[in-house]
C-alpha cells in the first residue's frame, strides 16, 4: 500500500532501473513521436502509457536517441496509477527522467496534482492523490530536483479528468498531472 | 509520542480571506424530497387545516407544513385533505367516532392567530388520540413572518416526539456541496437548506473544489475546505454575517475539518510536515496545533466522541483502510476499531456515542454502515454502490448521506433502523456531502 518510493532500498532499486531504461532507450528503434494521447484504458492496470508507446523521433529536431526518448518524455504530462496504489509503473521512469533532466539546477518550478477515481471517501482519497503526488516528488528528487521546485496539491476525487462510473474513466482519473508553473 | 505544539501564529492569524468568491442568496435549483420506503404500518394521523383568525388569507398553511415533515418521515400516512369530511380547529371540536370511522388513529388540529404586534403570531394546536379521546398535546407556538415555517417544523417536532419517542429533526438544516458542469468549467457551490430542502441558500462558491463542510456545535458557523486558492485551505464562515477566517493553508493537504463538541478547537488533516497525512488539533484560539497521530500512513477523517475526549479516525496502516481512535489530547498510542471488511472510512458519531456510521465496502459497493461500539455488531444500512459521506440527524434516529441516481449525486435519508428511505435530489448538477446542523437552540 506504501509507495515504492518510501523505502530507501526502494529508491537504489528505482534508481537502477531508470539508469537501465535510460540505457535501452539509447539503442531503442525510433518511432515517430507523438503528442500526449489519452491512455486506452483496459482493466486495472492496463491503462496504455503514451510515454513508453512514443519514444522514439522527434521529427528532425532531436540531436540523438537519448534527446529523442527526452523529447516525447517531456511531453507526457500526466502519470496513471492503478486502484488504490500510488506506486509509480515502470513505462513512466522515463518521463520522470524527462522531466528531472528538465529540471536539475534550474529554478523552474512546477505543481504535482494527485487524483483519484470517485469510489471510496473523499477525504481519504485525498490523502490517496497526495501519496501519488509524493510518490512522482520522490522520484524527481531522486535525480536531482530540489524540494523548493516542487509544490504537490490532491484534488482526491474532486476534479475528475473524464467523468462516468466505468473502469474506462476510473483509469484516466487515477493520475497525476505535471504542472510547470512561471 | 509526544504531542507536539507549535505556536503557529504568524502563519494563521485570523487571515479574513477575500470574500470575492462568496456570495449569498437563495440557489436556484430548489431540492425535491421524495420518500422511497417508509415502515410497513406507517400510523394514520389527520391534520386538518389550521383555522386562522384574521383578515384576508392565512400567511402559512401550517398544516401543510406538517402533514409534509410527517409524511416524509415515513413512519406517519397523514391523511389526503380532500377526504375530510369535518375541518375542526379545536380539540373540542373532534368528533372521535368520525375519525375513527375514517381510519386515523390520531388528529391534530390547531388555529394561527395574529398578535397584537404586526407580523407576530401565535400558533396553537392539539393531538388528540381518537383511539381513546385522549388529549395528547396541547400546545402554542409563538412566530413571526419570517420564522413560520420554522415554527411550523417545531409543530411537527413535537407531534413526532409524542408519538414516536423520538425527538424530531424537522426544526434542522443541511449543509451539502453543490457542483454544476465540468472541470475546468466546474462551479462548487456550498449551500445550506431546511432539513425538507427549502429555502436552499448558496454560502460560498468557486470554480475549484469545495468539500468536508462541518456544522460548529452552536450552529452558527461552517468549516470547510476550498481549492480556491489553487491549494487546499480550512476555511470557518460564520452563516449570520458571511465573515470567513482562513484557519490552515500549511503546505499540501489540508483538510477533513472536524468540531470538538465545545467548539473551541478543530481536528483536521494536515501534511505539512513530510508529505504525509496525520491527524492533528488546532486550537481556534491561540492557533496552537497538536499533532494526534504520527504514523507513514494516510490517517484522516477524525471525528470526536460527544465528551469530547476521543477521536476516531481513518488509517490505512494495517494496508487498508480502517476507523482507531486516539485521545483527544494526543500523546496516544491509537487503538482499531474496525475489523469486519477491507474498507472503512470516514465514521461519524451517534449524538450518545453508542454508535459508528461509515463507509465501508460491502461485495464489491461502497455502502453506509453503522456500528455498535459495545459489541462491535456491524449493520449495512443502504443498497447503493458509491455511498459515502454519512452523517447523523441530532436526534440520532436518521442518516444523511451521498449516493448516485442514475449518475447524478443525489441526496439520500435512511433511518438507523434501516426502515425508512428518502432521496433528495437538486433540480440539476450533483449534489453531495450532505451534513445535518445540530438542533436548534431552543
Amino acid at each position: 500500500m506504501v509507495g515504492v518510493l518510501e523505502k530507501p532500498e526502494m529508491r537504489h532499486a528505482l534508481l537502477l532501473t531508470m539508469l537501465s531504461v535510460m540505457l535501452l532507450l539509447m539503442g531503442c528503434p525510433k518511432r515517430d513521436a507523438v503528442k500526449e494521447a489519452p491512455p486506452a484504458a483496459t482493466e486495472e492496470g492496463g491503462a496504455t502509457t503514451p510515454g513508453l508507446e512514443t519514444n522514439g523521433v522527434g521529427q528532425g529536431t532531436a540531436t540523438g536517441a537519448g534527446a529523442a526518448g527526452e523529447q516525447a518524455g517531456i511531453n507526457v504530462r500526466i502519470i496513471y496509477f492503478d486502484f488504490d496504489n500510488a506506486d509509480i509503473r515502470p513505462e513512466y521512469r522515463d518521463t520522470i527522467a524527462a522531466h528531472a533532466r528538465r529540471l536539475s539546477g534550474t529554478t523552474q518550478r512546477l505543481r504535482l496534482e494527485g487524483h483519484t477515481d470517485e469510489r471510496g471517501s473523499r477525504e481519504y482519497n485525498i490523502g490517496l492523490g497526495e501519496r501519488r503526488a509524493q510518490a512522482v516528488r520522490r522520484a524527481l528528487m531522486l535525480l536531482g530536483v530540489s524540494d523548493p521546485q516542487i509544490a504537490t496539491v490532491s484534488y482526491g476525487e474532486e476534479r475528475p479528468a473524464v467523468q462516468g462510473s466505468d473502469e474506462e474513466a476510473w483509469a484516466k482519473n487515477r493520475r497525476v498531472e505535471i504542472v510547470y508553473i512561471q | 509520542m509526544n504531542p507536539r505544539r507549535e505556536g503557529l501564529k504568524q502563519r494563521v492569524t485570523a487571515a479574513v480571506a477575500v470574500l470575492a468568491l462568496v456570495q449569498f442568496g437563495p440557489a436556484r435549483a430548489a431540492l425535491t424530497v421524495e420518500i422511497t420506503e417508509g415502515v410497513s404500518d406507517p400510523i394514520p394521523i389527520a391534520i386538518v387545516p389550521f383555522g386562522w383568525a384574521g383578515v384576508d388569507q392565512a400567511p402559512a398553511d401550517v398544516a401543510e407544513v406538517v402533514a409534509g415533515d410527517l409524511q416524509r418521515s415515513g413512519r406517519f400516512r397523514p391523511m389526503p385533505r380532500a377526504d375530510m369530511v369535518d375541518l375542526p380547529t379545536k380539540a373540542n371540536d373532534v368528533i372521535a367516532d368520525d375519525w375513527r370511522m375514517l381510519r386515523n388513529d390520531f388528529v391534530v388540529v390547531g388555529e394561527l392567530q395574529p398578535q397584537q404586534a404586526q407580523g407576530q403570531y401565535m400558533i396553537r394546536y392539539a393531538l388528540v388520540n381518537v383511539l381513546n379521546g385522549q388529549r395528547l398535546l396541547e400546545y402554542q407556538q409563538p412566530a413571526t413572518t419570517a420564522t413560520l415555517r420554522a415554527a411550523s417544523h417545531r409543530v411537527s417536532d413535537k407531534i413526532f416526539e409524542k408519538l414516536t419517542g423520538i425527538p424530531g429533526a424537522f426544526s434542522t438544516r443541511i449543509a451539502y456541496v453543490s457542483v454544476t458542469g465540468q472541470p475546468p468549467n466546474a462551479r462548487y457551490q456550498l449551500i445550506v437548506a431546511d432539513a425538507d430542502g427549502f429555502n436552499p441558500r448558496v454560502v460560498a462558491q468557486s470554480s475549484e473544489p469545495i468539500m468536508s463542510p462541518a456544522w460548529s456545535p452552536d450552529g452558527q458557523n461552517l468549516a470547510y475546505v476550498s481549492f480556491e486558492s489553487r491549494a487546499a485551505a480550512v476555511y470557518v464562515q460564520m452563516l449570520k454575517t458571511g465573515e470567513r477566517r482562513r484557519v490552515s493553508a500549511r503546505a499540501g493537504v489540508n483538510g477533513a475539518p472536524a468540531w470538538s463538541p465545545d467548539g473551541t478547537r478543530l481536528a483536521l488533516t494536515l501534511s505539512h510536515k513530510d508529505g504525509n497525512l496525520d491527524v492533528y488539533v488546532l486550537n481556534l484560539g491561540d492557533q496552537v496545533l497538536t499533532r494526534l497521530t504520527d504514523d507513514n500512513s494516510i490517517d484522516t477523517e477524525p471525528v470526536w466522541s460527544p465528551d469530547g475526549k476521543t477521536v476516531y479516525f481513518t488509517s490505512d496502516r494495517s494496508g487498508a483502510p480502517q476507523i482507531y481512535r486516539v485521545g483527544a489530547g494526543g500523546g496516544d498510542r491509537a487503538q482499531r476499531v474496525t475489523f469486519d471488511g477491507t474498507y472503512n472510512a470516514r465514521a461519524r458519531i451517534s449524538p450518545d456515542g453508542a454508535q459508528l456510521a461509515m463507509v465501508t465496502l460491502d461485495r464489491g459497493a461502497y455502502r453506509i454502515a453503522v456500528m455498535n461500539l459495545k459489541n462491535a455488531a456491524m449493520r449495512v444500512l443502504t443498497s447503493g454502490s458509491l455511498d459515502e459521506s454519512p452523517s447523523f440527524a441530532p436526534n440520532g434516529a436518521v442518516l444523511i448521506y451521498g449516493t448516485q441516481d442514475k449518475g447524478r449525486g443525489v441526496l439520500a435519508t435512511v433511518s438507523v433502523d434501516g426502515s425508512v428511505h428518502q432521496r433528495i435530489a437538486a433540480e440539476q448538477g450533483d449534489i453531495r456531502e450532505p451534513i445535518w446542523s445540530p438542533l436548534p437552540a431552543s
